[in-house]
């Protein structure tokens, strides 16, 4: 183990800001990106639905 | 095949030459963009000499850019474009003839004017004469892969700025290259190094350039 | 097994969806093991402290950026050589994914930077690079963004990445050689910790977890795209009425 608690931890021996800037900058846009993905999937597929509908009325 | 180019290349004149306004306005440009950077930055002599090469490279990147929407899709919109396709000639020919064009309309006078420029950077007559060697053998090069951007962008509604963002990373070598031997001289190293890479640029891009837009013009024209 | 079926999109549709959740967890059980590694296995840098424990995801991602810009000009060369939709379509979901490694690389670069050089950006080489490879993404995403016929969009992207593929080396080159010219920005960023063995395998864990998340999430985007293409075919009508 090379952390002597929780604080240790995040500190990163003074370095937090960078080490925890660099994760939260990357959690942020992998997340942005999943979302991303389900929002354009979810419209193509509603749209589809959409357009099933118009088809199978007229 | 010789007199197919020069057919391409005499009428690109003859067309640029009763547009004469707009080939003015392009050399203008060129000027004017050149004179922002003094302007911004600072007129000390040390400062501008290090800017200078840099300045008038950026510069020369722009004024090679403006007039690269133009290459195919005005005859594309009068229908010229077509017959020239359909011409009994491979259509890396036409590319590369419309890459000779528009470096003897948009390059050589940049060739022309870039001493002058220089000059009003404080440059010495050896960096002068490195500058002009490699503004002659880097904007070749521009024309050419302009016209592979050009060829891409056939049309569409991005235009000119769309280009501009395709096609600036490819001319990043040619613009470190040309710097690099302008600064080599102020350095004191000489400029063969760089001119030598910029020829090598040159003669990989000669052939392959004009290919390639040709496959992009197909592209652009199914 | 023949894999030419595969080229087809009504057989690659189902094939693609049974792929993603397999390299979804895939890549999550690799990042948690990879961060374990990072952080707790790990030991502390002599030089740098706490603060180079970034590499772990800067070195991945920069890998990535670059190993996904390949990848999509192999389907762009598999597109325009057999006229294959579905190859064309691979590249298009890679792109935006290939695009944020890069701007990781990037962002996590700068924030190396900073403490480590004293400087929020450095015209370090790979940096340099990396940032005209983000415009090449973008170049290529506008391009396609830019095109409404999807058969032009595709074939006139597919070439764009190949010049780019191209050209990737003597920008590279190019950017060095300015680089060493230019003394000043001699720092550099490259010059990673002397590697420990457990640095190097974080490393390579991550990387590994990075692969596979690209992997599923491009599947899911061109699952997406199949959809969008093909919703004339009978077996998207199908799919949807069945559903």
């Amino acid at each position: 183990m090379n952390w002597a608690g929780w604080s240790d931890f995040w500190a990163m021996g003074g370095y937090g800001l960078y080490v925890w800037g660099s994760y939260g900058a990357t959690l942020l846009c992998i997340a942005g990106e999943l979302w991303l993905l389900r929002r354009s999937r979810r419209e193509t597929l509603r749209r589809l639905e959409r357009m099933n509908r118009f088809d199978t009325q007229g | 095949m010789l007199s197919f180019v020069c057919t391409i290349v005499r009428r690109e004149i003859l067309l640029a030459a009763r547009r004469r306004g707009d080939w003015l306005t392009a050399q203008f440009f060129f000027v004017i963009v050149a004179s922002l950077f003094p302007l911004g930055i600072g007129a000390e002599p040390e400062t501008l000499r290090a800017i200078g090469p840099g300045v008038v490279w950026v510069a020369a990147l722009l004024a090679a850019l403006l007039s690269l929407d133009r290459l195919f899709a005005d005859d594309h919109r009068d229908g010229a474009l077509e017959p020239l396709m359909l011409a009994p000639y491979p259509h890396a020919l036409l590319a590369f003839g419309k890459a000779l064009a528009h470096w003897i309309v948009s390059g050589l006078p940049l060739i022309v004017i870039a001493p002058v420029l220089g000059l009003q950077f404080d440059l010495p007559p050896e960096a002068l004469l490195a500058l002009i060697a490699s503004l002659a053998l880097g904007t070749p090069i521009l024309s050419l892969l302009g016209g592979i951007g050009a060829a891409l962008t056939l049309g569409l509604r991005g235009g000119g700025v769309l280009l501009a963002l395709l096609i600036l990373p490819f001319y990043v070598p040619v613009l470190i290259f040309g710097t690099g031997a302008v600064g080599g001289v102020l350095a004191g190293t000489g400029a063969e190094a760089n001119l030598s890479l910029m020829g090598a640029l040159l003669a990989l891009t000669l052939p392959l350039a004009p290919w390639a837009c040709a496959q992009a013009l197909n592209v652009s024209l199914e | 097994m023949n894999l030419n079926r595969y080229a087809s999109p009504s057989t690659f549709y189902p094939l693609a969806g049974r792929l993603v959740p397999a390299f979804a967890v895939l890549a999550a059980a690799l990042v948690a093991v990879g961060l374990y590694i990072g952080f707790f296995v790990a030991p502390t840098d002599f030089q740098q402290g706490e603060g180079y424990r970034i590499i772990f995801i800067h070195v991945p991602a920069a890998w990535m950026s670059m190993f996904i810009y390949l990848v999509m000009a192999f389907w762009s060369a598999i597109g325009l050589a057999w006229n294959t939709r579905l190859s064309f379509m691979m590249t298009r979901a890679l792109a935006p994914t290939g695009a944020l490694f890069t701007f990781l690389a990037l962002w996590t670069g700068a924030f190396w930077g900073k403490p480590m050089w004293g400087a929020w950006w450095v015209w370090d080489a790979r940096l340099t690079s990396e940032l005209i490879l983000l415009f090449l993404y973008v170049g290529y995403m506008a391009l396609q963004a830019a095109i409404d016929d999807p058969r032009r969009a595709d074939r006139a992207g597919a070439l764009l990445n190949l010049v780019g593929v191209v050209n990737v080396p003597v920008i590279y080159f190019s950017v060095v050689w300015w680089n060493t010219l230019h003394q000043g920005a001699s720092v550099s960023l490259t010059r990673a910790p002397s590697m420990a063995h457990t640095m190097l395998w974080g490393m390579l864990v991550m990387a590994l977890a990075a692969w596979f998340y690209t992997l599923a999430v491009a599947l899911v985007r061109v699952r997406t795209l199949i959809l969008e293409r093909e919703r004339r075919a009978q077996w998207v009508r199908q799919m949807e009425h069945d559903a």
